[in-house]
């Protein structure tokens, strides 16, 4: 019934030489006969994936195949499996969650999560479905002939495909015909992977070219300011990656993505920006800081619509519907936020702030100069100090300073302690975090690791704490704006206000557990951890 | 999952053409569907061109020593998977006899299969025996094919008796009349009437045609080599009935 064996044979492109369903019958024709299994069909494909590649990462690919026969999802898995599902009338970029139901939405909803699912390549194949059959004439295996070319940029024609499935209870016999074609001159056989890694390099791309995680290898005895430099070039990639996906309002991570970019850039510039020319950290601190407050809005309301169907389902009092003219309010402030964010994405200001950025951090001719080199129009030196320094000192020396910075103001704070002191110290951790990940790559990947989870347990517990905090106050404000609306029926505010109630409680559990994590972040043990990470233990 | 089984006491009257026809069809309608050839002969396993022969025989099988799934062979047609006959079946009676609850075997070496299959088709061999007792108790509707002649009907009062006697389970019983020669007025006359009589023969009729006995040259259901003729057409309709009815 289904094909439990699936295995794929790669053949040379057949427009030179001997065409693939020839080689086929020629290398089985010994052993067993192959029927053609109707006319061969056209199909169009489009390879998709999140932007950061979930799919391709978790060993996956997914082909949207159109053609005469009715449109399909394929989603292939690591080892062969593969799943299927009908899937017409569909445009590209989707979320999982909008696919047609079946075993692949159900699928892709776990793989993807929030991301959108986007064309990565597409090719126009023709597929041709061969019979093997046995000495009873039984079939006992299928051959899918697929002669693809990709279409972007240019018409190229990929190697031929064989995808060989059995037939149920026939196993050994499709074993023995994937040997009998892994024979045929410059053949290849592996598990069933798709064509995508040939149609990508068609298209002059590469599977896993974009990643949220920061991918920079500094050398410990690199100069610092060119560690910083190569880590600053990195996260204004990253930015401007996100910047067409966040304009166009793919999905909500774009936006996200980009944030971190810009927070990481400040808070490097903040805490190791003295390492570069006088006065760049100065000018473009303060331009930073104007990105980042203009994506600010739309996140928070990115977080409050993604986490609103839990929200809706903790109400105890009011009912799940009596939210949605919440609901409606946020889409509604949502909209407008997105626009006047996508407006400071398409300013001069941006445009400029990236591009200077840019040439600064190469050292192209045309970088703006520092504000003290404009106004004495001289060249500013680097400052001496830092003249010499190693990537591995500016990296122990700074992650040094924000730890125990941070160190000093957790044990200010006590049960009594306002929220501005635990708000102070969640930023502490968060510079100290961004230092850790700007810098993993010039430690051992374990200790590394075991230091971002000591802090990590803080982190979250600050985390929890403040944005409870201010999604209390955000609460507040919204029911204000919504009273001075028509129409918003009074139960609607009764049902926000139930949910402040439970963000108030779950504030004060955040508070609760504080002690108790920053406890074990400040133990003898987990500070040990961080000396000995950035070389300090003996001291 | 739904078992439906061909049975009936005598031989040749169409019970393996019924089984590989409607398994075929229930198949082409999108139904998962497995087609167990219970009769050492063969005659379903020959027809899907799929050799005779279950790793350790009758007895792995029913002992449950041997996984029904491991020894499952799909046939050329899509969502129809073939439990092949084996020559040790000659001896299924004996391996039941051994086994607790004989009777009650079947229902419990297919219940694991209900997730893969909608349909299941128990083709019997001729006969009443242990296994033909077992097969009463898994299956949840039986088709009896009956050549129209006086003592096919008493042969089928037997049957509805002896079902009629049994504790707990009865699957129903729709018998349909099979092989019906145009020439006789008797077989005419019998499967026109006692339809309307009994509704526990069905109004679809299997006539005696030549293409029907072809299927032993094609190697395939008559339906997927003469899709447009009589024979087809004739389980379609028998198809129609028993779905309606039985699914």
């Amino acid at each position: 019934m289904l094909p439990s064996l699936v295995r794929v044979v790669v053949l040379p492109a057949d427009d030179a030489g001997q065409p693939a369903d020839e080689a086929v019958r020629g290398a089985l024709g010994g052993r067993f006969a192959v029927a053609s299994a109707g006319r061969p069909r056209t199909a169009r494909r489009a390879w998709l994936d999140t932007f950061d590649w979930r799919l391709h990462r978790a060993g996956c690919t997914l082909e949207h195949v159109t053609g005469p026969r009715p449109a399909e999802l394929v989603l292939s898995g690591p080892g062969g499996t593969q799943l299927s599902q009908q899937a017409s009338g569909l445009s590209w970029p989707a979320l999982a969650g909008e696919l047609p139901a079946g075993p692949v939405r159900d699928r892709l909803e776990a793989l993807c999560g929030i991301r959108a699912l986007l064309p990565v390549a597409r090719a126009v194949s023709t597929v041709q479905e061969l019979r093997v059959l046995n000495s009873d004439a039984k079939t006992v295996a299928w051959i899918g002939l697929d002669r693809t070319a990709a279409r972007q940029p240019v018409a190229t024609r990929l190697p031929a495909r064989l995808r060989v499935a059995a037939v149920r209870g026939y196993q050994p016999e499709a074993e023995r015909v994937v040997r009998l074609l892994a024979g045929l001159p410059g053949a290849e056989a592996g598990p069933a992977a798709s064509p995508l890694d040939a149609a990508l390099a068609a298209a002059g791309r590469r599977a896993e070219d974009y990643s949220s995680k920061l991918a920079i290898h500094l050398s410990p005895g690199m100069a610092a300011e060119a560690a910083l430099r190569d880590v600053l070039l990195a996260l204004l990639d990253t930015l401007e990656a996100n910047v067409p996906g966040t304009i166009r309002d793919t999905d909500t991570e774009f936006l996200h993505d980009l944030r971190v970019a810009v927070r990481r850039t400040r808070s490097a510039l903040k805490l190791a920006g003295d390492v570069l020319p006088a006065g760049l950290r100065e000018r473009f601190g303060a331009e930073f800081k104007w990105l980042g407050d203009l994506t600010t809005p739309t996140r928070d309301l990115d977080v409050y619509l993604l986490g609103y169907q839990d929200m809706a389902a903790s109400l105890v009092s009011a009912k799940a519907a009596e939210l949605t003219p919440f609901h409606a309010h946020l889409r509604a402030q949502r909209a407008a936020e997105y626009r006047k964010l996508v407006r400071g994405l398409r300013s001069a200001r941006f445009s400029r702030l990236t591009g200077e950025w840019r040439a600064v951090l190469t050292g192209s001719p045309a970088a703006p100069a520092g504000r003290a080199q404009q106004r004495t129009g001289r060249k500013q030196p680097r400052q001496p100090r830092h003249r010499g320094q190693r990537a591995a000192a500016l990296a122990a020396g700074r992650i040094g300073r924000a730890h125990r910075r941070a160190l000093r103001q957790g044990q200010a704070i006590t049960p009594d302690s306002p929220p501005e002191q635990l708000h102070d110290l969640r930023k502490r951790c968060k510079e100290l975090r961004y230092l850790l990940e700007i810098f993993a790559s010039l430690y051992d990947p374990r200790d590394h690791q075991r230091v971002v989870k000591d802090l990590k347990g803080l982190q979250d517990c600050l985390g929890e704490f403040q944005d409870r905090q201010v999604q209390q106050e955000e609460i507040r404000e919204f029911a204000t704006q919504m009273m001075g609306e028509e129409g918003v029926p009074v139960t609607a505010l009764l049902a926000m206000g139930e949910l402040a109630g439970q963000l108030g409680h779950s504030q004060r559990r955040a508070h609760e557990r504080f002690a108790g994590r920053f406890r074990e972040f400040a133990s003898p043990a987990s500070e040990h951890r961080f000396r000995e990470l950035i070389g300090e233990a003996d001291k | 999952m739904k078992i439906l089984a061909t049975y009936n006491i005598k031989g040749g009257v169409g019970k393996t053409a019924t089984a590989v026809n409607l398994s075929y069809l229930a198949a082409s309608d999108g139904l998962r569907v497995l087609l167990w050839d219970l009769d050492p002969q063969a005659a379903a396993s020959f027809l899907f061109r799929v050799r005779p022969r279950v790793k350790g025989g009758g007895k792995a099988l029913i002992r449950g020593s041997r996984e029904i799934d491991a020894s499952i062979k799909g046939t050329d047609f899509e969502r129809l998977d073939l439990l092949p006959a084996d020559f040790t079946y000659r001896h299924l009676d004996l391996v039941l006899g051994a086994t607790k609850k004989p009777t009650r075997r079947l229902a419990r070496l297919l219940s694991p299969l209900g997730e893969d299959y909608d349909v299941v088709f128990l083709d019997c061999p001729p006969g009443i025996s242990l296994l033909s007792e077992s097969v009463l108790y898994a299956a949840d509707s039986l088709l009896v094919p009956l050549i129209p002649t006086t003592l096919s009907l008493r042969t089928l009062d037997q049957l509805t008796e002896f079902i009629g006697g049994m504790d707990g389970h009865r699957p129903d019983v729709l018998a349909f009349f099979s092989m019906i020669d145009r020439r006789k007025r008797l077989h005419l006359e019998i499967a026109s009437q006692l339809p309307e009589e009994r509704g526990d023969i069905a109004a679809t009729a299997i006539p005696a045609l030549s293409l029907i006995e072809r299927m032993s040259v094609q190697r395939a259901p008559v339906a997927a080599f003469a899709p447009r003729s009589r024979a087809a057409q004739s389980y379609r309709d028998l198809w129609s009935e028993v779905r309606a009815r039985a699914l």
